[in-house]
């Protein structure tokens, strides 16, 4: 066999092209359907992992699944906004905690999260460099973020604007980094973090600008004035900036109960408590209480099922391959007649010709094996990294 | 020495027939090797041609004689050994220990090097590689490429060879096994007049250094001179008809 087998890598390195192509081939149909399942495996065990750890979200009606990635990914999807007001009633509810998330801005194409500071205890979060914001217009940033946005506490990031052809929408508002997140291989790495009312500035409902109580009324930055109502002209300057010096003149126009949020985590004490304030909002017209972790269930049995298809689809092209493998074989026997009828006139057995191209095929198979190996093991290696990127990061 | 009798021989797929009914061919030599007392010396190798028109089947003979098919009826002696009561395995052990093939168009494998052609035999049979340590054979072959005068071209692969050259290469291959037979077909009949004669005095070289009985199988009336017997075949019979005539005899050069 040895002997077979040295003949055999000669002749395979003789024809290095087409032992090349065959070893692809054989690369190519086991890895793909290897990697889809390595890839597949790790998405499912991220996506579940995060959904596991938040117990309950409350939003409005619509995508349950939507929502629960708007909590949990800070995905904005096509979730509406529903009243800050929610979170207190939440509480009256009996929810032992309810965190608002207001995630629908962009900094840099990383989300924004409007939340409060519990969400950093419960998501066990703590703080590499820094503290946590603590005046509007500050960010705390995750780990991920940070490092590929090469942004530091001291730094600034600035968000986006929501249409970039809408001069008259809101500006972008400069925000000032007071901290950075340990890395906790989740969203949050890759989430800009700001208290609720700074989305709302970046949202437009709050604002700041010059003093125009303080102006003339002949000053060509007022319009008019009344006692209780002063019009403004577009020459007055609104700050993109929140810094000591001007917050005082940051305010929001209406009732901050009424303003939006996309959605609330609601963390209960015990599992009854839960099931109890669950069938509290069975009756809701406009909210929903939805629980992430069977969402994403859903959203994985959905995949999986697709999955059975690409698996049905990658046993075909295995036998097809397979398949066509004997033909090149069988071609290639064929053309190799004389060689074959050599050796059996020099005192080759039957057995031993079989025997040699067996050692082809098993060299050309174990050829393709290490290198899926190696491919795998690579993957293995980076696919947590690219899922994490595919889900985590980018809006 | 090799002993037909009774041959009878039907091609697959075809009504044609080859009969042979008596032939004796190297008497002389083959059971008889080596140069001890009552055997024969250098150069009383018998050399034989086996000539005929294409199709008289000549070349069946020799795969007959090699055991490569087995005939229809009848026996073929080789040395002491009857050829035709041996199994398919049986015959391709004793070929593979006993004869050498020369072929017309060489049949070296191209993604060998001249080296690993003259190996082949060993490394396709595994008795062969059993028989002797492998540095030996190597050594043999490495010895028999330098007589042949290729011991610059160890490493080449037929396809950098000249047609003489490979032709050259394929007499090593035959030899290396030290077969007591040596059965070439047509061995000149790819090759230039020059090198017609240079490899037909290479093998008479070769058998006769080794004492090994050599049958040569060719339509080349030019390259009969120093055979010891030319048999003609074109007196044995290849017919499609149901009545078969008797063999005839053979031809003395």
């Amino acid at each position: 066999m040895n002997q077979a087998f040295k003949l055999a890598w000669k002749y395979i390195f003789y024809h290095k092209l087409k032992s090349l192509i065959l070893v692809a081939c054989v690369f190519l149909t086991a890895l793909l359907p290897i990697a889809m399942q390595i890839l597949l495996w790790q998405f499912n065990q991220k996506i579940v992992a995060r959904a596991d750890q938040t117990p309950a979200v409350v939003g409005a009606k619509g995508s349950s699944l939507d929502l629960s990635l708007n909590a949990i990914h800070f995905k904005s999807g096509s979730v509406e906004p529903i009243r800050y007001a929610e979170v207190a009633k939440l509480l009256d509810r009996g929810a032992a905690q309810a965190i608002p998330i207001h995630a629908r801005f962009t900094a840099q194409d990383y989300s924004v999260v409007g939340t409060t500071l519990e969400y950093f205890r419960f998501r066990n979060l703590s703080l590499a460099r820094g503290g946590k914001f603590a005046m509007l217009g500050e960010c705390v940033l995750g780990a991920e973020l940070a490092d590929s946005l090469g942004v530091d506490v001291g730094d600034y990031i600035i968000s986006d604007r929501d249409n970039v052809l809408n001069l008259a929408g809101q500006s972008p508002l400069r925000l000032n980094v007071v901290g950075v997140l340990e890395e906790s291989l989740s969203p949050d790495d890759f989430a800009v973090f700001v208290d609720v009312k700074t989305a709302w500035v970046i949202q437009g409902l709050g604002h700041g600008h010059q003093d125009l109580a303080a102006e003339a009324a002949e000053s060509s930055k007022v319009l008019s004035r009344s006692d209780d109502k002063i019009v403004a002209s577009p020459a007055v300057e609104s700050y993109i900036e929140i810094t000591p010096e001007n917050i005082e003149s940051f305010h929001f126009h209406g009732d901050t109960n009424e303003f939006p949020i996309t959605s609330i985590i609601a963390i209960s004490e015990t599992e009854k408590a839960e099931t109890i304030l669950e069938g509290k909002y069975s009756d809701e017209r406009l909210l929903q209480f939805t629980k992430p972790l069977a969402d994403v269930r859903e959203l994985m049995s959905l995949v999986f099922q697709v999955k059975r298809f690409f698996d049905a689809n990658a046993i075909l092209i295995g036998v097809s391959t397979g398949l066509l493998l004997v033909l090149v074989l069988m071609l290639s026997l064929r053309l190799r007649a004389r060689e074959m009828q050599t050796m059996f006139q020099l005192g080759c057995s039957r057995g031993r010709i079989f025997q040699l191209q067996f050692a082809e095929v098993l060299i050309i198979v174990s050829v393709a094996a290490a290198l899926v190996g190696l491919a795998v093991w690579g993957l293995a290696g980076i696919s947590g990294q690219w899922i994490e990127s595919i889900l985590f990061a980018r809006q | 020495m090799i002993e037909i009798d009774q041959l009878k021989f039907r091609y697959p797929r075809s009504d044609f027939r080859l009969q042979i009914e008596k032939l004796s061919l190297g008497e002389r030599c083959l059971g008889e090797r080596g140069t001890g007392e009552g055997g024969i010396g250098e150069g009383q190798v018998e050399k034989i041609a086996v000539v005929g028109p294409s199709g008289s089947g000549k070349t069946t003979l020799l795969n007959l004689i090699a055991g490569i098919v087995a005939p229809s009826s009848g026996t073929i002696r080789v040395s002491d050994q009857e050829v035709t009561s041996l199994s398919d395995a049986q015959r391709r052990d004793f070929r593979a220990a006993n004869i050498g093939m020369v072929f017309q168009r060489f049949e070296l494998i191209e993604y060998l090097t001249v080296l690993d052609n003259v190996l082949l035999p060993f490394a396709i049979n595994q008795s062969l590689g059993e028989l002797r340590p492998r540095q030996e054979v190597v050594e043999q072959a490495t010895k028999l490429i330098d007589s042949v005068g290729l011991a610059s071209k160890l490493r080449r692969r037929p396809n950098q060879l000249s047609q003489g050259e490979q032709q050259r290469v394929a007499i090593c291959r035959a030899l290396v096994t030290n077969p007591q037979l040596i059965l070439a077909d047509e061995p000149t009949g790819n090759l230039d007049p020059k090198n017609k004669r240079l490899i037909i005095d290479l093998i008479f070289q070769q058998a006769e250094a080794r004492n090994q009985t050599l049958i040569v199988v060719t339509h080349d009336q030019g390259i009969l001179d120093g055979f010891d017997r030319v048999i003609d075949f074109d007196q044995f019979y290849v017919d499609d008809t149901e009545d078969l005539q008797p063999a005839g005899g053979e031809v003395s050069s």
